[in-house]
């Protein structure tokens, strides 16, 4: 390809994100280009738990999972597709009584901050809502929350964006970005990209995509581990964790269980290469095990892991780069980004097409992490 | 958890003769199988085998029996019952977990020799999932087991393993009701050029020959060049129907053997990312390996059929000459034997082309027709991946993202390559780049509790 692509917005990523983003641009009537160094939603956004969960997020996250809670509600009418998203209750449990006042600080801090979706129920409501769980649990804190399918929801917004215009091109690694006059112009393995705006949503990769634009990311690749076992009777419709203890717990409609818990496996990013580490996951299988004792059954089918952008507050990075004016960053997910999708794509666009930065995304700024200058060398010491 | 210098995975001919040269040279080896007893496929059961079973399976069955003994007295240390659900790379070398008697274990080997052997390449026609439809090999796997089988079997497809199953049936009193061959004419005239005029090629060929005459001489009918195959039914097998030169046939019967030849087992190789190549002759995806059998990954061997077709002698050569290998990394010093042994697997191979041209896959089982199952774990029809395909989907690992395939208890073992031609033929793509299933473990289904009790650090 010798010719130049000229579009209005760039986007650097074809995950959740940046499918959410473009589709929401071109329906402002931009032109978007999008560029995938792999195939669309090939890392964290097509091999998540989908979970759509609101509960327990930081704080500064939740009016942005609140916005995005109400879009997944009528998913069907952002992208055509229903995503597989199921409206389920998300159950935190408690294991002790020191858990149930962890939950109670947690309920309290909520309603200080006029949140109300975040519920304390005691054991007896925790035995309806999931009577497979182990009886000795002490209670538990409940939002009406969901699940979706993680790769079928990324390939829909992609589908609907390209319906909208949006040119979606993979296998397409940006590998030099340098500004030219006031457009940006990125450099491919076959061929030259000009955009107008450009929008990092490069996951894993974003830190380095940052770099080339001056801003400063510390993202740390992850890959958080996840199990799914054979299919059983169905015994637990909701998404389940715990108070303390790492885990993430849902049952599918085909009978399997996808279970994941915060426990990682080895990433590199140049080679796409993840490996399971079963000594970690192994943790995960006791825990969900505790927790429904029906577990002891279970058989494992497969496990796996995806490559994941971790910030050192565990909080994404999303608004407008430091150094230039059209240039904007939507990343950095810290392992809950894929309830984040449809609102962040839609107040990213927002913020591009008008100006306009939105409350819910106001605390994400890559600001906080802009690079000190290092005083000791100043000093000569 | 234990280590050694080499561990080995299966106990067919290539395993065992492995296992006795590096303990020939006093190195510590452990050899894991899932089987009871060692043997591997071909020699299944053969230190338990009554005469019976002896005079069934022939000479070539019995020869196995020196290889056991050997391997018995070689102080291997060998772990039946135990099958590999996951294989890492370690700074020394290699883990490996494996289950057995529902408790998961840890090994660390300095060095690896696959010898995994073959799986029956699945042949999707249709009602192949039909009960009372099942393999060649299966139906060996009973008659070295128990030695007895259905006496209405109709067995349908083509190649060696196929003909020596007719024989062997036919030796314990159960002759098939019929062979329904799939070799097209034209292959016989394909396949001539190549005899192989040397001693070995010969042997093999003379041994094919005097099977077929004895299940000619029990009168069973081969109906040859077969297509428009249908394997017809309601609840479970009733009849088989095709034609055989341009005529229409049906066959009944309760119970049908599928087999079109057998292709590497790749699960491991794939799951330790070892580079592969499409082999046109073969027809299946082989891990790329060096003279003596390393793949890409250093350390790392591939011995007997799981590196290519070529049969269980080649098989045992194939595994004294990767052991030669592991020994003379470790010791430094090389092994004499070694040139004499590549000649001997050279010699070996020299039937292999006549038999690829004689017998390819069946192609209407590579291609089914669109309403033939392809992944029996998902329920995926041929129909559906090909509208995958025309949805975008151009690779192994897109089409199984978006229907599952390979993602249900058999991870793959059975449809892989079914998905992988289905894509290709439906992309105009090459195999190479439409590829095969990235492998996620446990390589066999792990009981939860295993996981939760398996100690990997500690002891
Ligand atoms: C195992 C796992 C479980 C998770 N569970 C949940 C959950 O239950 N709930 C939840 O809300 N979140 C969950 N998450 C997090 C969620 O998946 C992510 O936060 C979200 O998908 C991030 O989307 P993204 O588009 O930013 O990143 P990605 O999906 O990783 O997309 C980034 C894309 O950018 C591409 N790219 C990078 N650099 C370049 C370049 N130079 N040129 C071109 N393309 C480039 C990459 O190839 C990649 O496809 C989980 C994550 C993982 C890994």
């Amino acid at each position: 390809m010798t010719n130049t692509v000229i579009s209005d917005l760039l986007v650097i990523g074809g995950g959740l994100h940046g499918c959410s983003a473009a589709l929401f641009a071109a329906k402002r009537g931009m032109t978007v280009t999008v560029l995938e160094k792999d195939e669309v939603g090939q890392h964290a956004s097509g091999t998540n738990a989908g979970g759509v969960r609101r509960l327990w997020r930081d704080i500064k996250e939740v009016p942005l999972a609140n916005l995005s809670m109400e879009m997944w509600k009528s998913i069907s009418e952002i992208v055509d597709d229903d995503c597989g998203f199921q409206q389920v209750p998300q159950v935190k449990v408690a294991e002790c009584s020191d858990d149930m006042e962890l939950l109670a600080d947690r309920v309290a801090l909520m309603k200080k901050s006029g949140f109300d979706h975040e519920r304390l129920i005691d054991r007896n409501e925790v035995l309806s809502l999931l009577p497979a769980v182990n009886p000795r649990v002490e209670g538990g804190l409940v939002s009406d929350d969901g699940f979706a399918l993680p790769w079928h929801t990324t390939a829909a917004f992609a589908r609907k964006a390209r319906e909208l215009g949006v040119r979606i091109d993979t296998r397409t690694e940006a590998r030099r970005i340098q500004k030219d006059g006031n457009t940006w112009r990125v450099t491919c393995s076959d061929g030259e990209y000009v955009g107008a705006h450009l929008l990092n949503c490069a996951g894993a990769w974003a830190g380095q995509v940052a770099d080339q634009v001056g801003d400063n990311a510390p993202v740390e690749p992850i890959a958080p581990l996840m199990i799914v076992t054979q299919r059983m009777k169905p015994f637990c419709d909701c998404v389940v964790g715990t108070a303390r203890r790492p885990l993430s717990f849902k049952q599918m409609a085909n009978g399997t269980l996808v279970i994941g818990g915060a426990r990682l496996g080895r990433v590199n990013t140049a080679t796409n290469r993840t490996d399971v580490d079963f000594s970690e996951l192994k943790h995960t299988a006791n825990t969900a095990r505790d927790v429904f004792p029906i577990m002891s059954k279970a058989v494992i089918q497969r496990a796996w892991s995806g490559i994941e952008a971790r910030m050192p507050d565990l909080l994404p990075v999303i608004g407008r780069s430091e150094k230039h004016e059209n240039v904007f960053h939507a990343f950095g997910f810290s392992a809950h980004g894929f309830q984040l999708g449809p609102a962040t794509g839609k107040l990213v666009a927002e913020l591009i097409d008008t100006g306009q930065k939105a409350p819910e995304i106001e605390p994400f700024g890559i600001k906080r992490f802009s690079a000190k200058p290092d005083h000791s060398q100043l000093l000569g010491m | 958890m234990s280590s050694v210098d080499l561990g080995i995975v299966g106990a067919g001919p290539a395993g065992l003769a492995a296992a006795v040269e590096a303990r020939s040279a006093g190195h510590s080896v452990a050899l894991l199988d899932e089987a009871a007893h060692p043997g591997g496929q071909i020699y299944r059961n053969i230190d338990h085998a009554g005469a019976k079973q002896f005079e069934l399976l022939g000479p070539d069955y019995a020869y196995g029996k020196a290889l056991t003994k050997a391997f018995g007295k070689s102080g291997c240390s060998y772990l039946p019952k135990s099958s590999v659900w996951h294989v890492e790379q370690r700074d020394t070398g290699f883990r490996l977990s494996y289950s057995r008697d529902g408790r998961s274990h840890g090994v660390d080997v300095g060095s690896l020799i696959i010898a995994t052997g073959a799986l029956e390449r699945p042949m999707p026609l249709p009602g192949w999932t039909l009960p009372g439809v099942t393999t060649a090999g299966a139906i060996q796997i009973l008659l070295k087991a128990s030695a007895t089988v259905a006496d209405d079997l109709v067995l349908v497809g083509s190649g060696p393993l196929l003909i020596l199953l007719a024989a062997q049936l036919v030796t314990s009193g159960y002759p098939p009701r019929a062979i329904v061959e799939t070799v097209p004419l034209k292959n016989y005239v394909r396949a001539l050029p190549r005899v192989p005029f040397n001693a070995s090629g010969l042997g093999y060929l003379y041994k094919g020959s005097k099977l077929l005459a004895r299940v000619a001489r029990a009168g069973v009918p081969i109906f040859r060049d077969a297509r428009d195959i249908v394997i017809e039914g309601t609840k479970r097998v009733e009849a088989v129907s095709f034609r055989s030169k341009g005529r229409a046939h049906r066959v009944e019967t309760m119970s049908v053997g599928l087999h079109h030849g057998v292709v590497p087992n790749q699960q491991i190789t794939r799951l330790m990312r070892c580079e592969h190549v499409w082999d046109q002759r073969q027809h299946a995806f082989l891990p790329i390996l060096t003279e003596d059998g390393e793949t890409s990954v250093h350390g790392l061997f591939v011995a007997g059929d799981g590196g290519g077709i070529r049969g269980a002698h080649s098989a045992e050569i194939a595994g004294r000459l990767a052991a030669l290998k592991v020994i003379e990394r470790m010791t430094g010093e090389s092994q004499a034997a070694v040139k004499s042994l590549r000649k001997k697997l050279k010699r070996d191979a020299s039937v292999r082309p006549f038999l690829e041209a004689l017998y390819p896959p069946f192609s209407e089982a590579l291609v089914p027709s669109d309403d033939t199952l392809v992944c029996r774990c998902e329920e995926v029809t041929a129909g559906q991946i090909r509208d995958a395909v025309r949805d975008t989907a151009s690779e192994a690992n897109q089409v199984k993202s978006f229907l599952r395939t390979g993602m249900g208890p058999c991870q793959g073992r059975v449809c892989g390559l079914a998905v992988t031609e289905l894509i290709a033929e439906a992309s105009g793509r090459s195999r190479n780049d439409v590829g095969y299933f990235r492998i996620r473990p446990p390589l066999k289904p792990l009981s939860l509790n295993e996981l939760a009790d398996y100690e990997t650090e500690a002891q």
